[in-house]
């Protein structure tokens, strides 16, 4: 009864979502207030039908029942009730309608909270976002119906899959999907604006929040993904160029330049139809990023299903709104007014450069990520882009961005002063030196990891060196340096807390990548074995019971200097019911760094294989993650930028450029 | 500067990044891809020692000889041909005798493989895409059974 329920209120959505995708346009047509009203309570409505529809199925997952498809063969009555949650969007069906719940969540909210957009571009640009949701319902209702009832209802269920019964991986999927799901706004602001042949500064304003909201997001599902990969797959590495991880990496990349651009645009009035652009081609990418994942046609962890009908219906959603968008760019965007151009020497200037780093990088994410499927197709060839390809690709794009990145807030609108903006990093310069021959001096073996230290140190001296000169730090009197602080916008707060956690991010794994240590080795009990500084001594395996499997769990004891300072007990865990291992790592935080062990091979007579890593540093790649979302979050609730701030006064021309 | 010189500089400084772009992924393309062939592939293409390959199919039963410090060998086997592959380090927790296995490595001068990654399947369930493709290739695959699978 409650799956039927949810089933229905899916339909209903659905009708509800076509409505909502014609009668504002007519009312755009014909000018009249009630249509173009409509889609506000429509946008409502349809979020609480979507809700609905997801907490039905929740609701069949937490009272286990099996006579729902998706449960008997992602659930099991004895998995913790958390995971009963999480296995809700832990499979294909319900994962999709978790991106549609959130896609009507996105849309609610623009319909509640934008109330100072101009009635007319709203009421597009939530037209637009029922195109997207309808292409979607349909996806679900006719390729992907979580409701489908089983003929006759199992006792048990299968079980989720194994892999995703962690914590991290819980929470990985909604961010991502946030994220994700988020630039859909941008692209419905970008269609809309397309569509009306109107666009100004005031547009950017209004993008701004949204796709940054939805950039912490996914730069936060990008960090959780990543430590998840790092601890599960049992052997230390964070990031594998995998085209699954690939495909959310893209629109981060593309979603940072989007948001660049469109402070030019809010500022300068420039840059205007690259900017438009940019938000087509950010949302694309989610929607690659889906079909990649989705479709089956990478067979990894994340492609739960192979039915080739899902894998051609979404390509045609691909198509429809890729092709759609950019057809209508091609069409439109030449009718809009252009903005100025300006000075190459300038922030816009440096805009400009950091857009096309970003989008260039991106692109050879792109062709690494596709190159092979499509040479497959082709030409039958299976070939593998892995990390390599990316290293040589990819790398030297991003450590060129880097080298650029202080210079951005330090140059001028309009007409910077290179000269000056590099005399006042001079103090970045000498740090980066000093941080690389300390790097060298430390570590030596990579002269370019010391290099990357270095560049990692500049340029996180020079985010602060951006404070301090807006703060007139060492210049002027502490209570004017005070009062200069609280003046600044949070943005710039934002944006210097978020060049230092990228650096913070490239420092983390070129640490970890190159000066971590490791040992893969074969132990007896009470052998004891050294890897930088630290003695593990094996003090023998045991088995223990969970809820829904067994494990084989190793101790150890850590010692550093001759006294212990804690166990690491590294375990593989069996699932009887789909007959599985997952590998869970023993972590020790040691400062910064951790100390990694994975439990390999075992055999009667107690021995065990183990893989240890000392990994340096390596907790800085997920903080900087972390700090680089934070930053967002100031730069969010900055008063200009805050969704639903009243309308700037004509006064607001008079403050200070920033 | 003219409106004219600005647009240059803008059109230029992107034609000279995405040309550098290109050049790096040409060259990474020479460079760092890796083919996947199996086993019959690399009987019958004659890859020369010291390419590096990405081999599929199903490790050969009776065929797994374990060393001291974690060494190993096996064959992998398409059901035509059976290549030997050695490895030092620990295997997946899935790697076994009749199942689908993926090796990373080096050809060398006798035909056999220097593994430096060893894959195997996550779950009972899943084959790696890759030795499908290799088993059907033999005409060793049957849809639906899955070698080796435990019932």
């Amino acid at each position: 009864m409650i799956a039927e329920l949810g089933h229905y209120a899916l339909v209903l959505a659905l009708a509800l979502g076509l409505m909502q995708s014609v009668v504002p346009v007519i009312g755009v047509r014909l000018g009249d207030a009630a249509l173009i009203g409509f889609a506000s309570s429509t946008a409502l409505v349809q979020l609480a039908f979507v809700a609905l529809s997801f907490a039905a199925l929740a609701t069949c997952y937490v009272t286990s029942d099996f006579s729902v498809a998706t449960v008997f063969e992602n659930s099991h009555s004895m998995m913790p009730l958390v995971y009963k949650l999480t296995s809700v969007w832990g499979n294909h069906e319900g994962s999709m309608l978790l991106w549609v719940l959130i896609l009507s969540i996105f849309g609610a909210a623009v319909a509640a909270f934008g109330r100072n957009l101009p009635a007319t571009l709203k009421a597009l640009v939530l037209a637009v976002q029922s195109w997207i949701a309808c292409a979607f319902y349909l996806f679900i209702l006719l390729t992907s119906n979580p409701f489908l009832r089983l003929p006759n209802a199992p006792f048990e269920g299968r079980d989720l899959n194994p892999i995703l019964q962690d914590p991290g991986l819980a929470i990985h999927p909604p961010l991502l999907y946030i994220g994700y799901v988020g630039f859909s706004i941008a692209f419905s602001f970008a269609i809309a604006a397309l569509i009306e042949g109107r666009i100004d500064a005031a547009w950017a304003r209004w993008v701004r929040p949204w796709t940054l909201a939805a950039w912490m997001f996914l730069t936060l599902g990008i960090a959780m993904g990543s430590y998840w990969a790092y601890y599960t797959l049992g052997w230390g590495g964070f990031w594998f160029w995998d085209p699954v991880e690939n495909a959310s990496l893209m629109p981060w990349l593309a979603g940072t330049a989007l948001l660049h651009s469109a402070v030019v645009m809010e500022k300068r009035d420039a840059l205007k139809i690259w900017t438009i652009l940019l938000a087509v081609l950010t949302f694309s990418l989610s929607l690659v990023g889906t079909f990649l994942v989705r479709s089956g046609v990478l067979t990894s962890v994340h492609s739960f299903a192979n039915d080739p009908r899902r894998g051609i219906f979404i390509l045609a959603i691909l198509v429809l709104f890729i092709g759609g968008g950019l057809a209508l760019f091609a069409w439109r965007a030449p009718l809009l007014k252009q903005g100025g151009l300006f000075a190459p020497i300038s922030r816009e200037g440096a805009l400009v450069f950091n857009n096309l780093f970003l989008t260039t990088a991106c692109l050879t994410v792109l062709v690494g990520t596709l190159y092979p499927l499509a040479l497959e197709a082709l030409s039958g060839e299976k070939i593998t882009v892995g990390g390599p390809f990316f290293n040589l690709t990819f790398g030297p794009l991003f450590v060129a961005l880097m080298f650029v990145v202080p210079f951005g807030p330090l140059l001028a609108w309009k007409r910077g002063d290179l000269f000056g903006a590099a005399q006042r990093l001079m103090a970045a310069f000498g740090g980066g030196i000093v941080a690389i021959a300390a790097a060298y001096a430390i570590e030596g073996q990579s002269v370019l990891a010391s290099f990357g230290v270095g560049l990692a140190f500049y340029v996180m001296l020079g985010a602060l060196v951006d404070l301090a000169e807006r703060t007139a730090l060492f210049r002027a009197p502490i209570e004017t340096v005070k009062a200069r602080a609280r003046g600044l916008p949070r943005s710039a707060w934002g944006t210097a807390m978020a060049h230092f956690g990228v650096a913070l991010s490239m420092l983390g794994i070129i640490s970890a990548g190159t000066w971590g240590t490791e040992l893969i080795v074969a132990v007896k009990p009470s052998q004891t074995v050294s890897l930088s500084g630290y003695d593990l001594t094996f003090d023998g395996l045991a088995q223990r019971r969970g809820p829904n499997y067994s494990a084989e769990v190793a101790t150890f004891t850590v010692r550093k200097d001759g006294s212990a300072i804690g166990t690491m007990e590294p375990s593989k865990r069996s699932f009887a019911t789909r007959a599985m291992t997952t590998n869970e790592a023993a972590l020790m935080v040691r400062g910064l760094g951790q100390l990694y062990l994975s439990l390999g091979d075992t055999k009667d007579d107690g021995s065990a294989a183990i893989r240890l890593y000392y990994k340096p540093l390596v907790m800085l790649i997920w903080l900087g993650a972390v700090i680089m979302m934070l930053g967002g979050a100031l730069s969010l609730s900055d008063r200009r930028l805050r969704v639903g701030a009243p309308k700037p006064a004509a006064k607001s021309a008079l403050q200070p450029a920033e | 500067m003219t409106r004219k010189q600005r647009r240059l500089v803008l059109i230029g400084s992107s034609l000279a990044v995405l040309a550098v772009a290109v050049a790096l992924v040409l060259s990474a393309m020479r460079s760092s891809i890796v083919f996947f062939q199996s086993p019959s592939d690399v009987v019958e293409r004659r890859l020369a020692p010291g390419t590096r390959i990405r081999i599929g199919g199903l490790v050969k039963t009776g065929s797994v000889e374990r060393g001291d410090n974690l060494r190993i060998r096996f064959e992998v086997t398409d059901g035509t041909h059976d290549i030997p592959v050695h490895y030092q380090g620990i295997v997946p927790d899935l790697f076994r005798e009749g199942q689908g296995v993926v090796a990373e490595g080096r050809i060398e001068a006798g035909g056999s493989l220097a593994a430096d990654t060893v894959l195997a399947k996550h779950d009972e369930r899943y084959m790696p895409k890759e030795v499908v493709d290799a088993l059907k290739k033999s005409g060793r695959w049957q849809e639906g059974v899955v070698p080796g699978a435990r019932k």
